[in-house]
């Protein structure tokens, strides 16, 4: 057998791969590492010491746990609507075959496969043809439209790996629709539409684009972040703020991939 | 629980089993209430703006009074032909090619060795080394990007520890793509899309390199193919659909995006960023409008193309 040999990786494949994945990860690890240092007035290298105050800063300010709020609130509602238009677009999809299948798959990917700019302005001028006041609901609005795609990607993927005879069996003995979507459907998809919920918050939680054109005055954390970016102030509450919502990110996305790694590997696949 | 139940049930009571029974002999029922929501979410609300961004393109703006004019004319889009809007969708796409591709030829590797090497624990480990940076926010991957390109960052430092200084501001100093320092260079702009858009890449490549049959690679080297001939007529072809679908995703994106060439990169402005002042504060929303048409008209095409070679599939 040629490939029992090959089970080893040519070192310079192995290089590449670990040059790349070391491209992906330290830029990251280096926020954890301004997250400390003293130095208040540029991005200096190396941090001239080392402090946990800046810590105690962050947390005594109120528009750093606003933002925070209203960034944690947007991405629940969003979620929550995302999950419940994408599951039942996944259904539909995955289980019969119309005239225009093929557009509804197309509809719930246009939103991410155009660029977040399209989306944003598009919406803003709409709300200002039809005078609908920007706030918290607009936000929630283009949210939830483009969360819609990941809840979708795995209901679908999981709807397609569900036999189709564990349904009918279901019916034969009985159970109607509804008792079959409660015993049989729902804890067939029940992980996938988690992993979909987690996804689609951390999409919502992180989302700077679409929200800069439909957010009014209301700030969330991303847009806050864009501030400090594009006029930087207070680096070194940027500095934490940055990290903390590196590590809050990470929790749901392990989630996803706990609830979904058994079989198959769609949690964020954009599968 | 009857031992013995009758071939064919009696109907059910109550309104959920009627219902049920209802949906069962009307499909298009069930379809119709399954499809409502989300259709009347996405086509209304999203459809619906989008169009009226798009028929807002065909307006035009006063030049002295700064009003829209109702009237449909197409002179906002003779507006996208001066040298100067041209100049800017010019230096997008040729950014976002530029990205695709360097993200296509770094990808591979680490897609490479995900799918064929990887096995049990490392496996985990490498899919949640692509997951991790995919999903941290978006933003704080731009701020760590600052940090490093800047001045007294850590890559200038890293220059100055190695005695080789000259050698950057030898490629600062390349007309167009160089600058002042990194972080007001094409090249920094060029290093910020590459970092956010690559893990994108990545996953659709394994998705479909794993899912080339081995049995193939097997029957390739029994034919005498060496590794070099098996990569480039077995593999390479195989995996293309994946390359492909992953470009979807980097030059969409790199097409849209007006944060990362404003905070990084020369003052010269991308597509995303002229959209952005020309709805502000310019309040010139027919011309905004019809800069959305190009990226928009761009990725048609674009996916077109990827659908008549299969990337579909390997999304």
């Amino acid at each position: 057998m040629p490939f029992d040999r090959q089970k080893r990786a040519s070192l310079g494949l192995t290089i590449a791969a670990g040059c790349g994945l070391a491209f992906l990860h330290l830029p990251i690890l280096l926020i954890f590492v301004y997250a400390f240092t003293t130095e208040e007035k540029s991005y200096r290298w190396p941090p001239p010491d080392l402090t946990v105050k800046w810590f105690s800063v962050t947390w005594n300010r109120p528009d750093v746990w606003e933002a925070l709020g209203l960034s944690v609130q947007v991405a629940a509602i969003s979620t929550a609507v995302a999950m419940i238009l994408g599951t039942l677009c996944a259904a539909a999809v995955a289980r019969t075959k119309f005239f225009g299948r093929e557009t509804i798959s197309l509809l719930v990917i246009l939103p991410i496969a155009l660029p977040g700019i399209i989306t944003g302005i598009a919406l803003r001028s709409a709300f200002n043809i039809a005078d609908i006041p920007f706030s918290i609901w607009t936000i929630i609005l283009g949210h939830a439209t483009f969360c819609v795609v990941v809840v979708y990607n795995n209901a679908v993927a999981r709807f397609r790996r569900t036999s189709g005879s564990l349904i009918e069996a279901s019916m034969d003995l009985g159970a109607n629709g509804f008792q079959t979507l409660r015993h049989v459907i729902l804890p067939n998809i029940g992980t996938a539409l988690l992993a979909g919920g987690m996804l689609a918050f951390a999409l919502s939680f992180d989302e700077v684009i679409v929200t800069t054109f439909t957010a009014g005055q209301q700030a969330t954390l991303p847009i806050w972040m864009l501030e400090e970016l594009v006029r930087p102030r207070q680096r070194p509450v940027t500095n934490v703020v940055a990290m903390v919502v590196v590590l809050v990110t990470f929790l749901p996305i392990l989630g996803a991939y706990y609830l979904t790694r058994d079989g198959d590997r769609v949690a964020g696949h954009g599968k | 629980m009857t031992v013995l139940a009758p071939a064919i049930l009696p109907p059910g009571g109550g309104v959920l089993a009627r219902l049920s029974d209802l949906f069962w002999r009307r499909p298009s029922v069930l379809l119709a209430v399954l499809l409502g929501p989300p259709v009347l979410w996405l086509g209304v609300i999203y459809l619906g703006s989008l169009l009226a961004l798009l028929a807002q393109s065909f307006f035009s703006i006063d030049e002295f009074s700064g009003l829209i004019q109702y009237e449909w004319t197409l002179k906002t889009y003779g507006e996208l032909l001066h040298p100067a809007n041209l100049d800017i969708i010019l230096r997008t796409v040729l950014m976002a090619a530029t990205v695709t591709l360097a993200a296509a030829v770094i990808a591979f590797p680490i897609a490479y060795y995900a799918a064929r090497y990887a096995r049990g624990r490392w496996k985990a480990l490498f899919y949640l080394g692509i997951m991790l940076p995919l999903w941290s926010s978006y933003l704080v991957k731009v701020y760590a990007w600052k940090l490093i390109l800047a001045k007294e960052g850590i890559l200038n430092w890293i220059f100055a520890k190695l005695h080789m200084t000259w050698l950057l501001d030898a490629v600062l100093g390349i007309p167009v793509i160089g600058g002042n320092s990194l972080s007001v260079s094409y090249i920094g702009t060029f290093l910020v899309f590459l970092y956010v858009w690559l893990p994108f890449m990545i996953l659709p490549v394994q998705a479909a390199l794993e899912r080339v049959p081995v049995s193939l690679l097997e029957a390739s080297a029994d034919q005498g193919g060496g590794p070099r001939q098996t990569f480039r007529h077995v593999t390479f072809p195989l995996a293309l659909p994946g390359v492909i679908a992953g470009s979807i995703f980097t030059f969409s994106l790199t097409l849209g995006d007006y944060i990362i060439p404003q905070i990084v990169g020369s003052s010269r402005l991308f597509i995303g960023q002229a959209v952005y002042a020309h709805q502000g504060t310019a309040g010139n929303i027919p011309l905004a409008a019809a800069f959305t048409v190009v990226p928009i008209v761009i990725m048609g095409f674009y996916l077109w193309g990827a659908k008549r070679m299969g990337a579909f599939d390997a999304l």
